[in-house]
């Protein structure tokens, strides 16, 4: 088995079949959308932001491929109790790494969509 | 009655002359089936290129000396190559551009938003469309105030035909179509079109970028007013495109490109237009690639396009056959091969077509995932994407069946 079978066998794979923190979340803080028009791949991600500006709960939804939804699940696993500060300082790099293969051009940036999204978040009016 | 011998390619000697063939891509032997986005090209489309930099270079048309006679006498011999290839009445019927996209805006632009459209005219093209055929008449829509009207496709990837009735009116003035889907690989009726539009004083403008490499075209036969294609596409370079147009309707139409070449006389305020088709040619042409066009077009001549179409039919067939074998893999567009052109596209349960292709890129296969430039298409079918293999003079079964393999991979990651 070379790298990418090992890659889509293991870490990506369980993420992608077993997505953790899917779905959605009414009470949102904080939320954003956005797509990758090249492939269609699409995150949605929900914060919830407690008064000490910590992320108290987090969901992400979304289409796509295993790359694109699988960062987006671990993404979330980085992100679910750290204060907002931390979650700003979540960088590409950090997502590569937890991906843990190197991706071509294109597939990094189905691996960094989510990341995106975040920082779209981040940046949103807060909904009380 | 005696069935007609088939012609066929010889796919061996063919691949032969394809250099980037013999390269191994992760340490396997190269699969290529993207050729709807690209063809690769053969030693004599690369030595044409490289024999003009190496030997005749000099800009066209008014040199006086011996290399700019030959460099002139290369680019419009391409230009007869072109003409004679489509069938066309004359060689000023061809007009060189960088690509197929090139060549509709062109149209867009020279026909449509200078030429006689008004206010209140419509359009009528299809949601099959490559986003080439659909963004250069929105520009006219936005900038003329024209009605755009698109006719739908059937869930078997056929165009409703029966939708022209009610779409072309009284103030229909261009009717547009792929003659091949890039996605769907439907091969559209192009001459009944054509006529349908010709009825209310319409002109017909034909996307010809997947049909012009994989089949016989003759535009007189199609009595089509416009046909566009690229020159990569066919085992010619990039960079060089080609407008077909019928010799009035190229005389009415607008120059896109103010400048060089394209003129009779300049004065310092105003300037009056070279003749069809060098007043579209404003600036030094791509002299290289429709030279290497014109190797492509012997090229293909000599192996017979309709030995190429034949060879293309068959493979898709067998294709189309392999791929039914394999569960969850659900193919796209007609199941009759004689309607079809060499695009096969497919979607698989539980695999994104993006992991489609990484997982056979890892095998060496090439092929393409994605919404393929058909985004309208793609949202007909309510599909974020789709992976497409596509062939080509110089794939054979065995690429099919490495095609297959890769799949069974994809399946067992995915299962």
């Amino acid at each position: 088995m070379s790298a990418t079978y090992a890659m889509y066998q293991e870490q990506i794979l369980d993420h992608y079949k077993n997505p953790r923190n899917k779905g959605t979340l009414r009470d949102a803080t904080l939320r954003a959308r956005e797509s990758n028009p090249l492939c269609g791949d699409e995150i949605a991600l929900y914060l919830v932001v407690d008064g000490k500006d910590r992320i108290s709960d987090v969901r992400f939804d979304g289409e796509g491929c295993a790359i694109s939804q699988a960062s987006a699940s671990m993404l979330t696993e980085m992100i679910k109790g750290k204060t907002l500060a931390q979650a700003r300082a979540v960088r590409e790099e950090d997502i590569l790494k937890a991906v843990g293969i190197p991706l071509s051009a294109v597939r990094t940036k189905c691996a960094i969509l989510s990341l995106h999204v975040l920082g779209l978040a981040l940046t949103s009016p807060k909904e009380s | 009655m005696a069935r007609a011998a088939k012609v066929l390619l010889n796919v061996p000697a063919i691949r032969k002359d394809f250099p980037i063939l013999l390269r191994k891509v992760r340490d396997k032997p190269i699969v290529y089936l993207d050729s709807a986005a690209t063809s690769q090209k053969p030693k004599q489309v690369i030595e044409a290129e490289s024999d003009f930099y190496t030997r005749y270079n000099a800009n066209v048309h008014r040199a006086i000396y011996e290399l700019g006679e030959e460099a002139t006498r290369e680019y419009e011999g391409a230009r007869e190559k072109v003409a004679g290839f489509l069938h066309a009445k004359a060689p000023s019927e061809i007009v060189f551009t960088k690509s197929t996209t090139e060549s509709i805006n062109l149209v867009a632009y020279g026909w449509g938003i200078k030429g006689k459209l008004k206010e209140g005219d419509e359009i009528v093209g299809t949601v099959m469309e490559h986003h080439s055929n659909h963004v250069p008449w929105h520009f006219v829509r936005d900038y003329k105030g024209i009605v755009l009207k698109h006719v739908g496709v059937t869930d078997d990837g056929r165009l409703k035909m029966e939708e022209y009735e009610d779409l072309i009116t009284k103030r229909t003035k261009v009717v547009t179509v792929a003659q091949v889907s890039n996605v769907l690989g439907t091969i559209n009726p192009v001459r009944e079109i054509a006529k349908r539009a010709h009825e209310v004083g319409a002109i017909c403008v034909v996307d010809a970028a997947q049909s012009v490499p994989h089949m016989p075209v003759d535009v007189q036969a199609l009595d089509c007013d416009f046909l566009a294609f690229s020159g990569h596409k066919m085992l010619g370079p990039t960079g060089i495109g080609v407008l077909y147009g019928k010799q009035g309707v190229l005389e009415e139409m607008e120059p896109l490109l103010g400048g060089g070449e394209m003129i009779r006389e300049v004065h310092l305020g105003h300037a009056s237009w070279n003749d069809v088709p060098y007043k579209f040619e404003g600036g030094t042409p791509n002299i290289a690639g429709a030279i290497g066009l014109g190797a492509a077009v012997d090229y293909l001549t000599k192996l017979r396009m309709d030995a190429v179409r034949a060879h293309e039919m068959e493979l898709t067939a067998y294709a189309l056959e392999q791929v039914h074998r394999l569960k969850g893999v659900h193919p796209l567009g007609v199941e009759d091969v004689s309607g079809r052109g060499g695009v096969l596209s497919f979607t698989m349960d539980h695999a994104h077509p993006h992991d489609i292709a990484s997982i056979l890129d890892v095998e060496g296969i090439c092929i393409r995932s994605g919404h393929h430039c058909a985004q309208p298409l793609m949202e007909r079918f309510n599909l974020p994407a789709t992976a497409r293999a596509s062939f080509y003079v110089y794939n054979d079964v065995d690429d099919v069946d490495r095609l297959i393999q890769g799949l069974r991979k994809v399946m067992e990651v995915f299962a």
